[in-house]
């Protein structure tokens, strides 16, 4: 993968990631999970469940949230925040679709740290 | 403040009620000590009615569970039977020698069930109906069928006539007195109760007094004292009770027909109390529950060093836990110069309502067949209201009050604050509706766990409801079929009907045409609509791998670490050295960590990576093994025992009958796991009497076992039918599958989907009816023509290829994404 801009990281076309499904990004610092739901938003978040480091890429994709495969804890895509009773956050990263293909923030990446 | 002693003998639901209003009070003011002769924990005794019936188990019934007794620092000795008190020395002690000292003593040791001393009565066979223990030594004898009589036809007699019918025994109730129920019931409601119950099957001998029990050892029968003799297996004398007063006689506490106590509850010695059925206020003896209930609080808040109200005796009114059978009574209905009835009769509806009148107050209701009325009418009985002005429409109730009729919720909301709903747990109108406005309830059981109302014999439960309608609107939907998920308020099956009849054949369909409130459902419902597309569309639907689990969308079982295993089918549990070298191979070229024996009969290998799944897969399909599907809501397992081959007990080929199975049942996706086994005679050593489906092969054929699960419940099968050949086991089998494909909710195991629909009805098609048989056998061929793909085959060929290789970042340009630590 090539950096195309200061701040934005390319990483596949949009239609690599299956609808209401995910690709998982290996980085060198851990696991992010790309998510795409049935619009076509695509969405970043840290590759593991605060709860029990479930893989969230492997989870259910519902409008736009995810579902954890371990226990069933639902977070946003959005904001990455837990949903329900359930209390804890995943971190995010921005993203955006440039001529077809997602790009994610380098900036964040390297401020954050993923799974 | 040094805490006190409060020991307690009894653990009925008196002394249960007081603890609990005591704790509320003043949590650390006691040490609290409990003997409870029963060797268990509180429990509702006036639920025993449904126990026996089998409407309901025990469990269902219990007040405090041990956790109780634990969270709130109690001992309790369970099976202690105390037998002395020391007033002196202030200690008790029980029969097993434990000796506690108190400074207060409760004692609610409660009643006896009164026997009557006639020749024959400690024969074996003859029950009391007081304790679970004689619930127990009913059911056993109902198990063999058999004959019961009754002595009583009172209350409690015929609450266990109803529940041993219900359990299947031919049941004769024998009474004293020319109609039923005389305490509680009029003449004319007495009859009408009368033909309700010969109707459903009770045989009733009114003006009957019993002579003698017959038998040498156990019960064979009675004889009446005019002659008439009655064959019986078991003979349940409820006639009555009296007040347990012994032990407070013994040590010299004062006692009339039970232990006399103030209105404070207190004996003659002053550090003694005593509440419940064993106790007499203003000679008055107790054996309902409300009364009951209203002593233990008092007890509870004088204990407490709260002030509070002295008893008082109240009215009570009666209700009888016998399902389908509505009576209602309250207060005085007998004849009298200075009364008068109000009657209202209905023949064609089996009702029979009648207020008893004096002074313009209303002093006695009697309800048949219509009691939704009774608590109004007793709550005018106890505020002895002035009925002049509403007397003509009094007999129809609230409803009527006011001129035209109203909707029913208006005469709930017209009840005055006080009037009691749940006479079970003297719960008020006032209290549901502030339970509900603070805690913010929404539903029956919410309220039931909260205020108890309705949770005891739940003939009130109408009551409660019409209150959660009233207050909280159309928020409120009664007895509500369990919708699917939070996206919808529409119910499994109504899903699937609606499936079939519109033809819906996608996920965005059945979302749209059942008004989903969710745009994309979320992961309750998907999964479960994409299971009842593949099921009703085989052949037209596609599968959306997206709205599965993940196990199934891999086709392996995700670990803890997000790992995987992966299990092989090994057909009715038999291998090879081919396989299981091939296996070995496997393990060591992908570095798998462990190894395991399965519980059926397979080989699990666990903490397989990800990305090696496709190889891993690869490797033992060339070895000419498929996926064994141990993750799916489908086939799984069908475990064998050696059968003929080897065995000398056996009767049939098990092994191969169980590899027949599995080669034909093996890819169809099901609500549930499906786990099924064949045992090659009764030995049983493949377990197949706890599998969803299990064959036990006999000398004449093949015994159909299903609706078994050892999961999170244990559950023994039923025995559907003997069938001679293997090829009928293969057509029943395949119609009993296809039958819970189509009729099961998602996510419930057979014995689940048998509980709901009925056993005679699963038996009556799959066994009784050839064509119907056929019908669901051949629609199970037809889909597995497009379920019978091996999944793993299919992705080595490299199907989902994504799943399997993530995108990676390379250091993209040096040292920009060094770890952070």
């Amino acid at each position: 993968m090539s950096v195309k801009s200061e701040n934005w990281l390319d990483l596949c076309e949009v239609s690599e990631i299956p609808s209401q499904g995910s690709r998982i990004v290996k980085t060198p610092t851990g696991c992010l999970a790309l998510f795409k739901t049935a619009e076509g938003e695509v969405f970043a978040l840290n590759d593991k469940c605060p709860h029990k480091q479930g893989p969230l890429s492997q989870g259910i994709v519902h409008d736009k949230f995810v579902t954890c495969p371990l226990h069933a804890w639902v977070f946003s895509l959005e904001t990455g925040e837990a949903q329900g009773a359930d209390e804890g956050r995943v971190a995010t990263f921005p993203t955006r679709i440039v001529n077809g293909r997602v790009e994610i923030s380098l900036t964040a990446l390297i401020e954050g740290k993923a799974a | 403040m040094v805490k006190q002693k409060l020991v307690v003998i009894g653990n009925g639901m008196a002394p249960g009620k007081a603890l609990e209003t005591l704790i509320e009070l003043a949590p650390e003011a006691y040490d609290i000590t409990i003997f409870n002769a029963e060797p268990r924990v509180n429990y509702n005794r006036i639920m025993l009615s449904p126990v026996l019936s089998g409407e309901s188990t025990f469990e269902d019934i219990i007040i405090h569970g041990d956790g109780w007794y634990i969270e709130n620092g109690i001992t309790l000795y369970k099976g202690h039977k105390v037998t002395d008190i020391d007033r002196d020395a202030k200690t008790v002690t029980s029969e097993a020698g434990v000796t506690v000292g108190y400074d207060k003593l409760l004692i609610a040791t409660g009643s006896t069930p009164f026997i009557i001393p006639i020749p024959g009565h400690k024969l074996a066979g003859v029950l009391a109906y007081r304790d679970l223990d004689d619930v127990d030594a009913m059911l056993i004898a109902a198990r063999s069928g058999g004959k019961a009589v009754v002595i009583g036809g009172g209350l409690l007699g015929l609450e266990a006539a109803a529940g041993l019918q219900m359990q299947g025994m031919d049941v004769t109730v024998l009474h004293l007195m020319p109609t039923l129920m005389e305490r509680q019931l009029d003449e004319s409601a007495g009859y009408l109760l009368e033909k309700t119950l010969t109707e459903r099957g009770l045989k009733i001998l009114t003006k009957a007094n019993t002579k003698e029990i017959l038998g040498e050892k156990k019960v064979t029968g009675v004889r009446l004292e005019d002659g008439t003799e009655l064959e019986a297996d078991i003979v349940i004398m409820a006639v009555g009770i009296r007040p347990s007063k012994n032990l407070a006689e013994q040590c010299g506490i004062k006692t009339g027909r039970g232990i006399l106590v103030n209105d404070k509850m207190q004996t003659n010695d002053p550090d003694i109390y005593a509440v419940g059925e064993c106790i007499e206020f203003e000679e008055n003896c107790y054996g309902l529950v409300a009364p009951l209930y209203d002593q233990a609080k008092i007890v509870g808040k004088t204990l407490a060093a709260k002030d509070t109200d002295g008893f008082v005796h109240p009215e009570t009114a009666t209700k009888l836990k016998v399902t389908g059978v509505n009576l209602y009574s309250a207060g005085d209905f007998s004849g009298g110069e200075d009364r008068e009835d109000i009657v209202l009769r209905d023949a064609t509806q089996g009702i029979y309502k009648r207020l008893v009148l004096k002074d313009n107050t209303i002093i006695g209701v009697v309800l048949y067949g219509d009691t939704e009325d009774g608590p109004w009418f007793f709550q005018h009985i106890k505020d002895k209201t002035d009925i002049s002005e509403m007397r003509e429409t009094l007999i129809f109730g609230p409803a009527y009050q006011g001129g035209a009729p109203v909707d029913p919720l208006q005469a709930v909301a017209a009840l005055p604050d006080d009037t009691e709903i749940c006479g079970c747990n003297g719960v008020s109108k006032c209290d549901i509706i502030n339970a509900i406005d603070e805690k913010s309830l929404s539903n029956l059981d919410d309220v039931r766990a909260h205020t108890k109302a309705s949770a005891s014999c739940g003939t009130c439960t109408g009551l409660v409801e019409k209150l959660l309608a009233l207050t909280l609107g159309d928020d409120f939907k009664p007895d509500a079929i369990k919708p699917v998920c939070g996206c919808t308020d529409k119910g499994h099956d109504e899903v699937r009907r609606r499936i079939v009849a519109q033809e819906l054949k996608s996920i965005p369909a059945v979302f749209q045409e059942l008004e989903w409130s969710t745009s994309g459902g979320c992961a309750k419902c998907r999964p479960a609509i994409n299971y009842y597309l593949i099921c009703a569309w085989p052949d037209e639907y596609e599968d959306d791998g997206f709205s599965r689990f993940i196990n199934e969308r891999i086709h392996a079982n995700i670990q803890k670490d997000g790992t995987y295993s992966v299990v092989p089918r090994v057909w009715g549990g038999m291998t090879s050295s081919k396989e299981l070298r091939a296996i070995a191979d496997v393990v060591d070229k992908f570095d798998i960590p462990a190894v395991k024996y399965t519980g059926g009969q397979r080989i699990d290998m666990l903490g397989v990576k990800k990305e090696d799944l496709p190889g891993v897969w690869a490797d033992l399909n060339s070895a000419g093994m498929v996926s064994g599907h141990a993750y799916a809501k489908g086939l799984r397992t069908v475990k064998t025992c050696v059968g003929t081959d080897w065995c000398r007990f056996g009767t049939q080929d098990s092994t191969g009958l169980g590899i027949k199975l599995e080669k034909f049942l093996w890819g169809a996706w099901a609500p549930h796991k499906l786990k099924l086994a064949v045992s090659g005679c009764p030995r049983n050593c493949a377990e197949a009497t706890c599998k969803d489906i299990g064959i036990v092969c006999v000398d004449s054929g093949y015994e159909i076992h299903a609706f078994g699960a050892a999961g999170l419940h244990i559950k023994g099968t039923d025995v559907l039918g003997i069938v001679p050949t293997e090829e009928a086991v293969i057509e029943h089998v395949g119609a009993l599958v296809q039958m819970y494909r189509e009729q099961g909710h998602y996510l419930d195991r057979m014995y689940k989907w048998k509980d709901k629909v009925g056993f005679d009805y699963i038996v009556e098609t799959i066994m009784g009816d050839a064509k119907a048989r056929k019908v669901y056998y051949d629609r199970f061929v037809y889909s597995q023509k497009f379920f019978q793909i091996d999944p793993w085959a299919e992705r080595v060929a490299g199907k989902e290829a994504h799943h399997f290789n993530p995108i990676e970042i390379v250091q993209p340009k040096a040292g920009i994404l060094e770890p952070a630590e």
